[in-house]
């Protein structure tokens, strides 16, 4: 690790932990944290890391926007971070100046790509899009390219998603965006899926985490039998298999955002099969690191982690809808299982080995 | 690969011999019989044994002329190794050694047993106390080897009676009873490996085969998760053994690597069974004659080298649960 990737996660757990504790940010009866907490991550330059400086933004590594995510999937984020970084990558991209506010991204699917009409104006809704009600613009992936749409323009429905957090599907239909540009090389859906989903798996990385520390500090206070929880084998076995599913979700997740740092660093055109293998791996792993590991945590907490006021279930709802979000775990695999497949079985160790 | 060139090595770094401990698992090249050597003997050797015996013995293990197989294990002392009652007796000649090692993997195509014994007995505050590790030439009298059959009919492992065996002054190996303190840093070397989640790998090469190039969505599916843990397992494996090429001592880490991955590779031939009940018979003959060698040996990954349990149980202290 470098210093600046040292910087940069200290300061973005420094914010987190003052403006948007998980704890706190559970037991507050309104939304008024909102603001000073989005204030202190945009004055930060975070918001903007993956931004050139030339572009206005603060031109950050790519894994260094990685680390922000993992750090913020400790908090368990419940702003629209992950999803402006998301927007800043892409706008940049196709060479688009980042506005100010929070940003989401849209991108409908494979088979049905948002269109432009001969007028200029968009048409077509993008199902479930994170914090859309929340959010100054949309970025949307669209058959010309890349969109930049403002939000007061757009039909938002209201919605929520498994955590509660905002989430809807949004109405394109006579919306003109404010900006259309094209991302030189081409760029699509695909490249887009596999950046969110990296993008998410950082989050679950961090989320898990998080439950971890949480399930064994608690399993060393709690009492029972007069003994601390902790002593007890079963206990243990639980959280080294917790222990174990985190790692494996950090492993993961840092190896595909590595491989998606080397294939930008290396200005590839589009994602290859390698940085396919990594990301499906990657979201195939967090997630059902998530399944697992959150199963264990709140079996650890007892009943008083199945509570509205306990903070594990700001962490865990958030981990499984991080887990939805870009691809489930079966869909990355039927995908990765067909790649696999058509290459042939004497490929696949060759694959694997390139790693 | 790594050793000293003065003893035979090549002074390569550990990542080089990880790549060629993987590409041998993924072959299922027959080279265990020194693979014990190479893993973990010679590096014991390195550390305690005494010039003579290393100019002797390591240069002959480099070149491949000789075996060696590992001692630790007893009918009475598995899980719990400090429980070994096989015992060392310091005389004038040496060290008489009397009792009986269990489950010793090719002791029949040996040289050298590398043996934990009783020196002492264990005190009341350390459970730990009173072990000592030997070098010991198979060959010498006193010692008899008789096969066990393992379920799946082989002949791997042994049962090694030791009868007034006498053991040479200088092939002690580290502390007398101090056993206990070595064990740290070539544990996460045994633990971390390839071997460790590679070892039933041709089952999921052979199963993409079998499923053809254009599996349904289930099979798909099948693949890319397989794949997608195996992928993971990896990147873990090779980020421990970088670990210890930088000269740390992940214990924890190669604890959860080892049961992971022994966890991943017993389940692999039982999922690799479920996702190909559909394929055509005909297809699958040699598939079949592998998946029923696989099952048959799955049972061991998870109780060898340390159980599961045991596993878990470090991991445990790791996360200062215990
Ligand atoms: C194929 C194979 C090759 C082997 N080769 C060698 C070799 O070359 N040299 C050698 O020395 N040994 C060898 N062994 C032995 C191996 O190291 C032991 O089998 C292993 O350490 C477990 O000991 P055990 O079989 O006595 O089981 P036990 O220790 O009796 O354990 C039985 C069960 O109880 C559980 N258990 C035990 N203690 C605890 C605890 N504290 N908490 C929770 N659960 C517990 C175990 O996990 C296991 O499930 C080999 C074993 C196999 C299967």
């Amino acid at each position: 690790m470098t210093e600046t990737d040292d910087i940069i996660i200290d300061t973005t757990a420094r914010i987190f932990s003052e403006l948007g504790d998980p704890q706190t940010l559970n037991n507050a009866c309104d939304d008024t944290w909102q603001q000073p907490l989005w204030t202190a991550l945009a004055d930060s330059g975070l918001t903007r890391a993956w931004v050139p400086e030339d572009q206005g933004g603060a031109g950050a590594e790519i894994t260094d926007g990685f680390d922000i995510l993992v750090t913020a999937g400790r908090y368990a984020v419940a702003v629209p971070l992950a999803e402006t970084l998301l927007a800043g990558w892409l706008l940049a991209k196709a060479g688009i100046m980042m506005p100010d506010g929070p940003l989401s991204v849209a991108m409908g699917n494979a088979d049905n790509p948002f269109r432009i009409n001969s007028n200029g104006s968009l048409s077509g809704t993008a199902k479930v899009v994170p914090f859309a009600g929340d959010v100054d613009h949309f970025t949307v992936l669209t058959d010309k390219g890349v969109a930049l749409v403002k939000a007061s323009d757009c039909n938002i429905e209201t919605g929520v998603s498994m955590a509660g957090d905002a989430m809807s599907d949004v109405t394109f239909d006579g919306v003109t965006p404010s900006t259309v540009a094209v991302v030189p090389g081409g760029f699509g859906i695909k490249d887009l899926m596999l950046m969110g989903a990296a993008i998410r798996s950082a989050q679950m990385a961090g989320g898990l985490q998080a439950i971890l520390d949480l399930a064994v500090d608690y399993a060393k206070e709690r009492v029972a039998f007069g003994r601390p929880i902790s002593k007890f084998q079963a206990v243990q076995h639980n959280l080294a298999r917790l222990g174990g599913e985190t790692a494996v979700a950090v492993a993961a997740a840092g190896s595909a955002a590595d491989a998606i740092a080397n294939a930008e660093g290396a200005n590839a055109q589009q994602f290859d099969q390698a940085v396919f293998l990594e990301v499906a791996a990657a979201k195939i792993r967090t997630g059902e690191a998530v399944g697992d590991g959150t199963a264990i945590a709140h079996q650890t907490f007892g009943a008083i982690g199945f509570t509205s006021e306990h903070v594990l279930q700001r962490h865990t709802r958030r981990l499984w809808a991080w887990r939805d979000d870009y691809g489930s775990e079966s869909e990355w695999a039927v995908r990765l299982g067909e790649m696999i497949a058509t290459n042939g079985a004497d490929e696949l160790w060759p694959l694997l080995a390139s790693r | 690969m790594t050793w000293p060139k003065k003893y035979g090595g090549q002074e390569r770094s550990f990542l080089d011999r990880y790549v060629v401990t993987e590409e041998f698992r993924v072959a299922n090249a027959p080279v265990r019989a020194h693979f014990t050597a190479d893993r973990q003997s010679g590096p014991v050797l390195l550390k305690y044994a005494a010039d003579e015996i290393k100019k002797d013995v390591l240069p002959r293990i480099t070149r491949g002329e000789c075996c060696f197989c590992i001692g630790m294990s007893e009918p009475n002392s598995g899980s719990d190794l400090f429980a070994a009652s096989t015992k060392a007796t310091k005389t004038d000649e040496g060290w008489r050694v009397n009792g009986t090692k269990l489950w010793t993997s090719n002791a029949h195509h040996a040289d050298y047993m590398i043996g934990l014994f009783r020196t002492s007995p264990s005190t009341e505050e350390n459970h730990r106390h009173g072990l000592t590790n030997f070098l010991v030439d198979i060959t010498l009298p006193g010692i008899s080897i008789s096969p066990v059959h393992n379920m799946a009919g082989l002949h791997e492992f042994n049962e090694v009676v030791f009868d007034d065996c006498l053991v040479p002054n200088n092939h002690v190996l580290g502390e007398i009873n101090g056993a206990w303190k070595q064990a740290t840093s070539e544990l996460a070397y045994e633990r971390s490996g390839p071997e460790r989640f590679l070892e039933t790998f041709y089952i999921l090469t052979e199963m993409v085969r079998t499923l053809g190039t254009e599996p349904d969505n289930r099979s798909a599916e099948g693949i890319g998760r397989l794949v997608a843990q195996a992928h993971t397992l990896r990147r873990m494996s090779v980020s421990v053994n970088g670990m210890l090429q930088a000269g740390m001592e992940p214990v924890l880490e190669g604890a959860i690597v080892k049961d992971m991955g022994t966890v991943w590779e017993q389940a692999l031939p039982r999922k690799a069974r479920d996702l190909t009940a559909f394929t055509d018979i005909g297809n699958r003959t040699n598939f079949d004659r592998l998946l029923r060698y696989a099952i048959h040996i799955a049972p061991k990954l998870t109780i060898q080298g340390g159980t599961t349990e045991v596993l878990r149980s470090i991991i445990a202290r790791g996360l200062g649960l215990r």
